[in-house]
């Protein structure tokens, strides 16, 4: 946000291949500590790819990848200090543990084996239940929890493992729009709280445009970085969507007409007003 | 009962091997392994039809063959061209044939071969008895050593293995464990009925417990209580002992069932 930020991602001319397919090319962007990038592209594009890079699950073939100041996996701290969200549908109803041992595994994650639970860490893990809104679900079974609360679940099971860079891999896949909308806020709240570096990757382009202070627009390679209105606007944008073209350019019309809309009713916050009621 | 010296040694064996199996039971439920646990035993028959006729330790080339059947198991498995339970299916009916042959190259004396399939716990003598103590110690003191990353695993593969836990050795190494466990359990009940000390007393305690640390308590618990009072039943009717100390557990199981029918 301030000048002169951290720089907490770096990503120059990276490619990555997979069983002989090159799924990524030459992709580059960074990311500065407190800022929040969404990365949007149609299906199949290598989001979630991408995000495995960044945590070191992929190996690159070209270009270079900085995570806070070190290659990504690079031992003996492999994947250090980032909190990860995956793309997941349901947990297993039955898995027997309640919602703070799941926190508690991100917070134990880099710990060694024999490493249990001190009274520090137990509050570590209270303290991020709060944060993320569900402090009384903590001594809840997780998977009695619904499909909204167990995200946020995931989420405080990321703060506890990284208070510097979250990655999320299509977070809000499956949640009806209340809940999606109350998911990116928090998002941004956290984020603007606690100073954090944001990366989420979602197929939904306007949901994510209405969180994010940068937009990345992937499919293989990299079609357009910038603001998300301009990105949003942008004619590369329209590219990578090419086989969507039609169905893009009503949302991004619905989209403004709505923006207009709620500026027209001379709100005093017209531009969150917009974020809100941004689709249909 | 206990004033006989083979019993107190049969029944210190069923009972420890009810905690081991019990305690490594909960992961094989949680993660889904009973038919991997399945295709484990069974195919240590091979390995010790091989040391019967080469006149090696029956049990040493059961739990060899055993641990490479797992690691066989994980290895082409991982590869993700077949399913994992066709390749189980392959290497434990390919095992089983492997020892079915062997097995017929020996004339006369089956007494052993029984003993295998079917247990024999009233014949352990004291030095079996210390390495089935050390044996089991080893795989109880594993299983601590990697309970919070192998518990994360099975809760979010790829979290686990973003936040740098070795998941494929990890889930190799638990099949490993099971090879070792399943031998173990060979002498108790022999390797056609071993799969049930490692599926029923976990099964059983997940009807009654929601959290894992109940759940674990309860499954060391169910495997200890039923070779104890199994061995008892056994004595007191002339029983088999494995089958005995087996049709136990399934009648907890049964009842758990119906108890805590929702």
């Amino acid at each position: 946000m301030s000048a002169g930020a951290e720089r907490v991602v770096v990503c120059e001319g990276v490619s990555v291949d997979r069983d002989g397919r090159r799924v990524l090319e030459n992709i580059s962007f960074t990311l500065d500590a407190g800022r929040f990038l969404g990365v949007v592209g149609p299906n199949g594009a290598g989001k979630t790819t991408l995000l495995r890079t960044l945590l070191g699950l992929e190996p690159i073939v070209a270009g270079r990848v900085e995570v806070l100041g070190r290659p990504p996996g690079a031992r003996p701290d492999p994947g250090r200090r980032i909190g990860y969200v995956p793309q997941r549908s349901v947990i297993a109803p039955t898995f027997p543990a309640r919602v703070r041992d799941v926190v508690m595994m991100g917070r134990l994650a880099r710990a060694g084996p024999w490493r249990w639970p001190r009274e520090a860490d137990r509050r570590a893990v209270r303290e991020a239940l709060a944060r993320v809104g569900i402090a009384d679900r903590a001594e809840r079974p997780i998977g009695s929890l619904s499909g909204g609360e167990q995200r946020r679940v995931m989420l405080a099971q990321a703060l506890c493992a990284s208070e510097r860079l979250l990655v999320l891999d299509e977070p809000t896949i499956g949640l009806d729009l209340p809940a999606e909308q109350a998911f990116y806020e928090l998002l941004r709240a956290l984020q603007r709280e606690l100073g954090l570096a944001v990366i989420a990757v979602s197929h939904d382009l306007l949901a994510l445009a209405a969180a994010a202070d940068e937009l990345v627009c992937i499919n293989r390679t990299m079609h357009v970085h910038g603001n998300p209105d301009e990105v949003v606007h942008s004619h590369a944008l329209r590219e990578a969507y090419s086989c969507e073209f039609n169905f893009l350019a009503g949302e991004i019309a619905h989209h403004e007409r709505a923006a207009k809309e709620s500026a027209a009713h001379a709100h005093p916050e017209p531009h969150d007003h917009a974020h809100g009621e941004r689709r249909r | 009962m206990l004033e006989f010296a083979f019993m107190q040694r049969a029944l210190v064996a069923a009972v420890w091997i009810g905690v081991v199996c019990g305690a490594l039971g909960f992961f094989v439920v949680l993660r889904r392994l009973a038919f991997i646990g399945v295709g484990i035993s069974h195919s240590a028959i091979g390995g010790v039809a091989l040391g019967i006729v080469l006149g090696l330790s029956p049990l040493a080339t059961g739990a060899a063959f055993a641990v490479a059947v797992a690691l066989a198991i994980a290895a082409v498995g991982r590869r993700g061209r077949l399913a994992e339970d066709t390749v189980i299916g392959v290497f434990f009916s390919g095992s089983m044939a492997l020892g079915v042959v062997l097995f017929s190259l020996q004339r006369g004396y089956q007494q052993d071969l029984f003993g295998y399939l079917f247990g024999n716990v009233l014949a352990v003598s004291s030095a079996e008895l210390a390495l089935l103590g050390a044996a089991g110690a080893a795989v109880l003191a594993a299983l601590a050593f990697a309970f919070r990353p192998l518990f994360f695993a099975s809760f979010d593969e790829e979290v686990a293995r973003a936040y740098g836990h070795p998941v494929d050795a990890l889930g190799a190494g638990l099949l490993v464990l099971l090879a070792g466990t399943v031998v173990i359990g060979v002498r108790l009940v022999g390797v056609i009925l071993v799969e049930a000390l490692l599926v029923i007393p976990a099964a059983t305690a997940a009807l009654w417990a929601g959290h894992y640390r109940g759940q674990l308590a309860l499954s060391i618990a169910f495997g200890a209580g039923a070779g104890a009072a199994g061995l008892a039943l056994a004595y007191r009717f002339d029983l088999a002992a494995g089958g005995t100390i087996v049709l136990v557990l399934v009648a907890a199981f049964g009842l758990s069932l119906a108890l805590r029918r929702r």
